[in-house]
């Protein structure tokens, strides 16, 4: 029995650090390398010693699958292919080709320039761990070797997210990585075709939500935006330069429209635009509605967002303020909240994850007093803290095992609770197995393989058309017999055949030998009957008894056929006796047998 | 495999392949040079008639009303028709799918999709889809935007007496309808699926159908359609020169089965590059002399090459004033579109995104109004911005209808005036009949891409295929070039079949085989035999399992063996092997003397034994190919017999 082997180095029982070890059919897969946020230890990369204790990773991967470029499924890789060292190929699609390398070099900036860390991948890791990177398209099957391809299917969770499905040797896996089934502002839903792999991993973050709960979150934030500056406040949004900040940005900005707002939004320069430019470019990977009315007006370019300009701070008037860097610990978006926090009508909103030690982790964690510089910073205005990411709930989760009919499943990327109450729904509605490792364990999933062979077309036909039995009923199960030959072709590959097994043996070379058998039965007969008559009435008996079964004859010499056995009458050494000779060959054994036991049944009748 | 091309013109392709029951349309191109054959549509038709003369034939004074005459060649005065393929013997209902290769080949597919009973799925790709639409709504609107009083049709009974600017006979006047309506186009491409190039999209289970980058155009491709056994390869516009789009990807295309070889350049003698060259300087020189040029163009595809080409040249020239207005009512929808569509481009341009730019830099031209883009005309924008000289893009190529008809009357009457043709599909003298007499300078620099003669040679050495379906007009040279024996497909080394046009080409696939897979198992309770070293061999019953024209082979259940004999005495399943070979007779004797018959007594026979087995009134003839055991039915003698004599051979 073959096996599949899934290793989560993160992810497991865990949200944070998604990379998922693969191995199938003798292929590892490495789904994702991500960063855990929460830790400024070796705790924030993959345990990459699991796969080798020493040395390159390389000869230990056939592939490395980046599902979308959130950090905490890519911020691993420049560690990973530089320091660790890996130079295999890394596949994933072009929005996140184009989009991981700037968040990845935000982020080094803020751990390294701002909070002095060292052992850290550096600006050129990054360049050459880009360059390691081939982009693929949806839906095109990307040959990574002989026996190994994938394909990228649309996920909806971030522009360019995708899910894959790797195959080797006629069997596959889907990793999801993170995926959305329902359309967003600026997202279509995720979708994949009946491809009935072995094993689906999905992820599982809302495994236990029913409903779509992120339009809830959306109104609930721009009723919280509302409210504040109808009351004269300032509301200030700390973001990274790409992902999020778009999402919110189109979020406000219809709100915006729909409501006739005049109050200012503004975005800190010199991101915007790059950033938002690439949301420009791949406007194919977004919905079909933004992709519909592009050409008229571009989602992305924004009309009520405007340039923040840096004199704006001291101003008295409520406006809206995107601001980077997103955890509050440094730059602009800092400087700001050290003017407004003071101010109990300003807000603050946290879209993402805040690391330990800045300031967002702690305002977040309810300070109400921040110290930095030396100062104590009294802060008055709201906080808040909304997450926006769009993730499938258990709903949405159920419908993608229904769409692509996995075997198996396995969750990764949620909560350890919510998942085992997931793994309960999916095995009672589904009736599969459900797997959820922790990080670091390995899960055995047995499957199935079939062996692929040739069949005699002629064969196979007539398996079809005829059955067993004589009657055509295309109900009934068809019943293939052959012989399978195994031999090797040229190139030494192996070559199975099916063929009939008279034109097997001939083919190879050898003569079948058959066996024969004839049974004498002696039926009692006082009338000393001729043995002509004699067959004559048999003939009529058994045509009454076989009714249409079987093709049964009489033939000119007075023996009987029927279908293939021959049956003979003749007068025995007692003339009381009629000697009934049976013949068939080792094929025809049911039969003969059979027709044995009923003439042999017929004695009672004769006799009486 | 049967091949039918509908369509005359190899450049306009519309053709079906039929394979293992399954029904293919590859392409499905309208022929527009029979548009030439009608009278250009004016915005302000008025004062124009008077420039024709009447035109009719002795025994038909009908026709007046219908044909015009000007520089001794005869118009229909109708809105413009097209030539569709000639699909009258063709059953829709039973084509299964349409694969479509690049927009130019989309453009009769309402016609089909909307107006046969057509049940089946069309396939192509993204930009194909994108393009088309544009390419198809853009000569709608022109038509559209000039409309006729009434349709012309008499003439088609007609047609062979009137001296057309183009021979008509292989166009076939019954076969032209005029253009669909918006709704009809949006309702059939309603109906087409999205692929992605090497994308492997599942056709019944029969077949396996993939696109594959063919580098003439954004999104066009060459299509391999793989069976389990054979390998189709349907190669449609290919370009092997570096332009914009995404480069033709060769290796699947290799060691096909059979090879279908369409579209090859139009113009096989002239030189893109060379053309290029010509271009630039025909307009530098119209342009120093403060002449305007005119480029009659498709709104997508070679024009992108343009406007980059230009602007350089241009800049470095001292033109850099000079202003380019690219106008068509899809203009806009062309240059966005262009530049969301990295991943169709070639490498350098997709990149591009990654810094993040717009891959075309016509992108930037705009932003900077150095290009300058309208609807038409009768925007007031064009009217604001219009100052000479200046260059002007627009269409339709074949100076029928579009704005490039105004513009000819503009700027046709001035010597320092050029119209330039780039592209191949209008020959341009018959083009521009109707205009004359034109005094504006006349430059033909046709620019087409895809495969020339040797270029098309040479990859059919590579690609290897063991035979090759080619149109009739690929054997011998043009008709224009008789003496260029060079312009021929001459790859001789396989199998080539020529096809004219509904000539039906058969071509066997020789298929023994079909594909089945073995569960693991029963493919572990089978027990081979090894004939030899390498080869083994194994007697195999199980249960057949078709599903979407895959097969499978299961265990045998005991109900299914129930179901399967039925209530039927005597029969049973097929044996569980087979014995071969001749028969040990020693073995045997002691074989028998281990059940306890020692009485046995051997008879030898001409070509065997009969072993007596006295005691028991049984005996057992023996030769070289079969056993046969006679002995009473009342014992269960028979069984233990045939048990021995089984041991006593080999089996399998």
């Amino acid at each position: 029995m073959a096996q599949i082997k899934v290793t989560p180095l993160g992810a497991g029982q865990d949200v944070g650090r998604s990379c998922v070890l693969l191995t199938l059919n003798n292929k590892n897969v490495m789904f994702d390398c991500g960063m855990h946020m929460g830790y400024n230890d070796e705790r924030r990369f993959p345990d990459f010693s699991y796969i080798t204790k020493e040395g390159p990773l390389s000869d230990f991967l056939d592939c490395v699958i980046i599902s979308h470029f959130h950090l905490d499924h890519c911020g691993a890789l420049p560690y990973m292919t530089e320091m660790v060292g890996y130079n295999g190929p890394i596949y994933m699609t072009h929005p996140t080709k184009a989009i991981t390398p700037i968040l990845l070099e935000d982020f080094r900036k803020i751990t390294v320039d701002k909070k002095g860390e060292t052992n850290f991948f550096t600006s050129q890791m990054i360049k050459d761990c880009m360059k390691k990177v081939i982009a693929v398209n949806l839906h095109e099957t990307i040959e990574v070797d002989d026996e190994l391809s994938l394909k990228a299917y649309y996920a909806g969770h971030v522009l360019g997210a995708a899910m894959f499905k790797v195959e080797v040797n006629g069997q596959s896996v889907v990793y999801t990585g993170d995926y959305n089934m329902t359309p967003d502002r600026h997202l279509g839903a995720a979708w994949i075709d009946k491809c009935r792999p072995e094993l689906l991993i999905s992820e599982s973050t809302y495994a236990t939500t029913i409903r779509d709960s992120k339009r809830c979150r959306e109104r609930d934030f721009l009723l919280k935006v509302h409210d504040c500056i109808d009351n004269g406040g300032k509301v200030l949004i700390p973001v990274f330069a790409l992902g999020r900040a778009q999402e919110l940005c189109i979020l406000l900005e219809t709100y915006w429209e729909r409501m006739n707002l005049k109050v200012p939004i503004y975005f800190a320069v010199g991101l915007t635009e790059k950033a938002t430019n690439y949301y420009k470019m791949f406007i194919t990977w977004t919905n079909q509605k933004i992709k519909k009315t592009f050409v008229q007006r571009n989602m992305f370019e924004f009309k009520h967002i405007k340039p923040f300009d840096r004199t704006y701070l001291d101003s008295p008037n409520p406006m809206v303020v995107f601001a980077t860097p997103g955890m509050l610990h440094a730059g602009l978006s800092l400087q700001i909240f050290k003017k407004w926090a003071p101010f109990e009508q300003n807000m603050v909103i946290m879209p993402g994850y805040c690391v330990q030690g800045t300031i967002g982790h702690k305002i977040l964690g309810g300070a109400k007093r921040v110290e930095f510089d030396k100062q104590v910073l009294e802060v008055k205005m709201a906080v808040e803290y909304m997450s926006f990411s769009a993730h499938a709930d258990a709903k949405g989760i159920m419908q993608l095992i229904h769409s692509c009919e996995p075997k198996n499943v396995l969750l990764v990327h949620g909560e350890a609770s919510k998942m085992e109450f997931l793994q309960g729904k999916i095995k009672q509605e589904f009736g599969l197995n459900c797997y959820m490792p922790a990080n670091g364990e390995t899960v055995s999933i047995p499957v199935t393989v079939n062996i692929p062979v040739d069949v005699s077309l002629k064969l196979l036909k007539r398996t079809l058309h005829n059955p067993l039995t004589s009657e055509s009923d295309i109900k009934k199960p068809k019943i293939l017999h052959g012989t399978l030959m195994m031999s090797t072709k040229a190139d030494g590959s192996p070559l199975f055949r099916i063929i009939e097994p008279q034109k097997a043996m001939k083919e190879v070379g050898i003569k079948p030998h058959q066996i024969r058998f004839t049974s004498t039965l002696r039926l009692e007969d006082r009338n000393r009957i001729q043995p002509l008559r004699f067959a004559e009435i048999l003939f009529q008996k058994l045509k009454t008894k076989l009714r249409d079964m079987y093709n049964i004859q009489l033939l000119a010499d007075g023996s009987i056929s029927v279908s293939a056995v021959i049956i003979k009458v003749d007068v025995g050494a007692d003339e009381d006796l009629k000697e009934v000779y049976v013949s068939w060959s080792d094929q025809d054994d049911a039969l003969g047998s059979y027709l044995v036991d009923i003439i042999q049944g017929f004695q009672r009748e004769l006799t009486t | 495999m049967k091949f039918i091309a509908l369509n005359e013109n190899p450049c306009k392709p519309c053709n079906i392949i039929k394979v293992k029951d399954t029904i293919i349309m590859v392409d499905c191109a309208l022929d527009l040079l029979s548009s030439l054959c009608f009278l250009p549509l004016r915005i302000v038709s008025t004062n124009n008639s008077s420039h024709y003369s009447n035109w009719t034939t002795k025994d038909n004074q009908e026709l007046e009303t219908e044909l015009k005459e000007c520089g001794s060649r005869v118009f229909v005065d109708s809105s413009p028709e097209f030539s569709t393929p000639e699909y009258s013997t063709i059953n829709f209902e039973h084509i299964d799918v349409i694969l479509i290769s690049n927009y130019n080949c989309l453009l009769a597919l309402p016609f089909i999709t909307e107006r046969t009973n057509f049940q089946g799925v069309v396939y192509c790709t993204e930009p194909t889809l994108l393009i088309g639409r544009q390419f198809m709504e853009e000569m709608i609107t022109n038509i559209e935007r000039c409309p006729k009083t009434k349709e012309a049709f008499r003439w088609k009974q007609n047609y062979k007496q009137i001296p057309f600017p183009v021979n008509v006979e292989t166009l076939k006047p019954h076969l032209w309808k005029q253009i669909y309506s918006l709704k009809e186009l949006n309702n059939s491409l309603s109906k087409v699926k999205i692929v992605a190039f090497s994308e492997k999209i599942d056709v019944f289970g029969n077949l396996q159908v993939t696109p594959l980058s063919s580098g003439y155009c954004i999104g066009s491709c060459n299509w391999v359609i793989n069976t389990n056994n054979d390998k189709i390869v349907y190669l449609s516009a290919t370009s092997t020169l570096t332009t914009h789009p995404k480069p033709m990807d060769h290796g699947p295309l290799r060691n096909a089965s059979i090879l279908i070889l369409t579209n090859l350049t139009q113009t096989p003698t002239s030189n893109p590059d060379n053309m290029l060259g010509a271009l630039c300087e025909n307009v530098s020189v119209t342009l120093k002399n403060g002449g305007n040029v005119l480029i009659p163009c498709y709104s997508s595809g070679i024009i992108y090459d343009l406007f980059e080409c230009f602007i350089n040249y241009l800049e470095s020239n001292g033109h850099s004033s000079v202003p380019l207005f690219f106008i068509s009512p899809v203009a806009d929808q062309s240059l966005a579109y262009s530049n969301i569509l990295a991943e169709w481009l070639t490498q350098n341009k997709q990149s591009k995104v990654y810094l993040p730019e717009e891959p075309f830099p016509h992108a930037a031209m705009v932003r900077l109004g150095r290009l300058k883009h309208y609807p038409g005309i009768h925007v007031e924008a064009f009217s604001n911005d219009y100052k000479t000289p200046c260059i002007v893009f627009t269409g339709h190529p074949s100076l029928r209808f579009g704005d490039v008809v105004h513009f000819i009357e503009l700027w046709g009457q001035s010597p320092n005036n050029l119209i330039v043709f780039t592209e191949p599909d209008f020959p341009y003298l018959e083009a521009l009949t109707p205009f004359q007499p034109l005094m504006m300078k006349v430059a033909y620099c046709p620019i087409d891409t895809s495969l020339n003669f040797s270029q098309a040679n040479k990859l059919l050495r590579d690609l290897k295929p063991s035979r090759l379906i080619i149109p009739h007009q690929y054997v011998s040279p043009p008709m224009m070039q008789k003496h260029r024996t060079d312009l021929v497909i001459d790859y001789a080394e396989c199998e080539t079949h020529v096809y004219k046009r509904n000539e039906t080409i058969k071509i066997p696939l020789k298929r023994n085989f079909e594909k089945i897979s073995i569960s693991s198992e029963l493919a572990n309770s089978l027990v081979p035999s090894e004939i030899r070293p390498g080869l083994s061999i194994a007697t195999i019953t199980g249960l057949l399992v078709a599903k979407d024209n895959k097969y499978e082979l299961k265990p045998l259940k005991k109900n299914e063996i129930q179901e399967a004999i039925g209530s039927k005495p005597g029969l049973s399943l097929p044996p569980l092997s087979y014995t071969w070979g001749t028969l040990d007779l020693q073995v045997l004797m002691q074989k028998l003397i281990n059940i306890g018959i020692y009485d046995t007594t051997i008879e030898q026979t001409s070509n065997g034994c009969i072993v007596h087995l006295r005691s028991e009134e049984a005996f057992v003839t023996i030769d070289d190919v079969s056993t046969h055991i006679v002995c009473d039915a009342s014992s269960n003698l028979r069984t233990m017999l045939k048990d021995i004599v089984v041991e006593c051979l080999k089996k399998f």
